[in-house]
Formats: C-alpha cells, sequence, structure tokens
C-alpha cells in the first residue's frame, strides 16, 4: 500500500518536473529541472524492482547528460558574447 | 491557442495509448502477467538445453548459464551477439564525433567559467571513489544490478570530473583509443574461440567452468567479457567527452 502511494507520488512528480523543463524561461533551469526528473526516473525504476535500468538511468541521465548540456550552455554563451 | 491545441494533442495521444493497452491480451495489468508460459521463465530458471531443478544461492554447480544476475545471463550469456551489436552501435556513434570534431592540434574550449579552489579539490577527492565504483560495478556485474555498461560509464564520468576540476586538463586520447580498440578485439576473438574450440561450438558459447552461482570467481567467460566491455565503454564516453569538450586551436 506504502508502495503503492510513492509510486503515485513520483510519478505525479516527474509530470510535474517534465512540465516546468519545457516551460520554464531560463535554459539552465530546463538542465536542472530535466536532472531532476532522472533522479525520480531512478526512484521509479527501484520501486519496480529493475536495479540494473536504475543504476544505468543514474549514471547517464543525471550524471553524464546533465554534464554535457551543461558546459554545452556554457560554450554558447561564450559564443554569444 | 497553440498552448490549448498541444494540450487537446496530449489528452487524445494519452487516451489512444490507455485505450489500446487497456483490456490487450498482449499487455496484463501490471503485475498479474503469466511468465510461465514465456521464454523468460527457462532463463530465469536456467532451463533452456536443461532442468536443473532447485538452484541454492554458493552451491549449485555448473548450470548452463553462471551469473547469479539474472540480466547479465542474458545479456552477456543467451544474448551474448546483440550486445556485440550494441557495443558496436557505440563503437559508430564515437568514430562519427571522432571524424566530425576530431583533430590532431586540438586545446580545450576556453569558457567564461573557471573551477575555484573548492570545486578543485572536491571534484580530486570524488574522482577516486567514483573511479573504484565504476571499476567494482564492472567487475561484479554477474554478482550484483550493474555491469558492464553502466560502470564504464561510471568510469568515464570520473574522467568528466577532472575535466570540470581543471580548465587546463585533457586525457591521454591516444591510450584510450589504444585500450577501446583492444578491449573490442578481444571481445571478438574470445567468441571466435568459443566458435573454433568445441567441436559443434558457437560464436560467443561459453568454453570456460561455469563454477559455483553466486562465486566472484564463476560464470565461465562471462566477468572477463563483462570487464572488456565495461573498459571499451568507458574509453569510448571519454573519447566522445574530450572531443565535445576541446576546440581547434587557432
Amino acid at each position: 500500500m506504502l508502495v503503492n502511494i510513492l509510486e503515485i507520488v513520483v510519478s505525479v512528480l516527474m509530470l510535474v518536473l517534465a512540465f516546468f523543463a519545457i516551460n520554464s524561461k531560463s535554459l539552465i533551469k530546463s538542465v536542472m529541472f530535466l536532472s531532476s526528473l532522472s533522479m525520480l526516473a531512478v526512484v521509479g525504476f527501484v520501486l519496480m524492482k529493475a536495479p540494473d535500468v536504475a543504476v544505468t538511468e543514474a549514471v547517464i541521465g543525471s550524471g553524464l547528460v546533465t554534464t554535457l548540456f551543461v558546459f554545452t550552455l556554457l560554450s554558447a554563451r561564450k559564443v554569444g558574447n | 491557442m497553440k498552448n490549448f491545441l498541444a494540450f487537446v494533442a496530449v489528452l487524445v495521444l494519452g487516451f489512444l495509448i490507455i485505450t489500446s493497452l487497456n483490456n490487450n491480451e498482449a499487455f496484463p495489468n501490471y503485475g498479474e502477467a503469466d511468465i510461465s508460459e514465456r521464454v523468460s521463465q527457462a532463463y530465469i530458471d536456467r532451463s533452456a538445453t536443461e532442468n536443473p531443478g532447485d538452484i541454492t544461492f554458493g552451491e549449485t554447480t555448473d548450470l548452463e548459464s553462471g551469473p547469479a544476475n539474472i540480466v547479465t545471463a542474458i545479456v552477456a550469456d543467451y544474448r551474448s551477439f546483440d550486445t556485440l551489436g550494441e557495443v558496436t552501435v557505440l563503437f559508430i556513434s564515437s568514430l562519427g564525433v571522432a571524424l566530425l570534431l576530431g583533430g590532431v592540434n586540438r586545446k580545450r574550449i576556453d569558457l567564461d567559467f573557471h573551477p575555484n579552489f573548492m570545486l578543485r579539490v572536491g571534484s580530486r577527492a570524488l574522482f577516486g571513489i567514483i573511479l573504484m565504483t565504476g571499476v567494482y560495478v564492472a567487475i561484479h556485474g554477474h554478482l550484483t544490478p550493474g555491469g558492464g555498461f553502466p560502470g564504464g560509464a561510471m568510469i568515464a564520468s570520473s574522467m568528466l570530473l577532472l575535466y570540470l576540476a581543471d580548465d587546463e586538463f585533457r586525457v591521454k586520447i591516444k591510450g584510450f583509443k589504444m585500450l577501446e580498440s583492444v578491449a573490442g578485439s578481444l571481445y571478438v576473438l574470445i567468441g571466435l574461440t568459443g566458435l573454433l574450440l568445441i567441436s559443434g561450438g558457437f560464436f560467443l558459447e561459453n568454453f570456460l567452468d561455469n563454477g559455483v552461482i553466486g562465486n566472484l570467481f564463476s560464470a565461465g567467460i562471462v566477468p572477463i567479457v563483462y570487464v572488456l566491455i565495461g573498459l571499451k565503454v568507458g574509453s569510448e564516453i571519454s573519447g566522445i567527452i574530450d572531443n565535445f569538450l576541446t576546440e581547434e586551436a587557432v
């Protein structure tokens, strides 16, 4: 029962974060929302008993991709200036 | 108006997906699927070719597939040929990035962002921990969740941390290229050994002893292959990161 409520909370939070990631005005905030969406997806995968997918999502989704996005934004800002 | 149309389109698409998945024989409700009739049950019981009976962790010997982690048993043993294709896809993507962005005379992109003292010290302290976690996950891929792909990605993210800590730092890209090609060739060579060594063998057959399930030294060639995949993925993603964060020197 507790796990069910947790699953629903996690999925609703993921939807909200996805909405913020699309609609926020500054790009760096979008990247941060996308990163926290990946973090919540990790929680969802653990709840659904898929630890292998959770490990991969934690490393790639919220680690590598976020850092690459941030570096891309930094170099785009440099070209803009 | 545009937002409203987008909202209606999302609602219609969601309705279509939910109605086609509901009351569909191919998609039973969550947790109610009867998997005893499916091929995945044979992979879980390790009974695709023979019936081993009950499997006890740390005691049962010489199963048809040795890894204690079911996902690894499928990825690196039953379906190892697919994994070879996956590794090839990653290799082709890193080759494309290197063709587009790579070059001889390159230096780090000069960003407006310079690491301060705390970031420098903290990143270097975390670097070792993340690298060791990646190596651990890759080596224990046949026992615990994880394996070659996440382990290699962890090794690459520890390299990314070093890039973050120092705006002059670059990895020894030649060594990584060498490591990647050696690991990829060894994977194919191990597969060919299984084909040639045993009479009537097939590509990527497990030609070593499977041992006791749950031991570190068990499952034959599976840990060897997974460590090779970890090294290959780690060096490939490190090469892609280096290509993204450098530019041609003027």
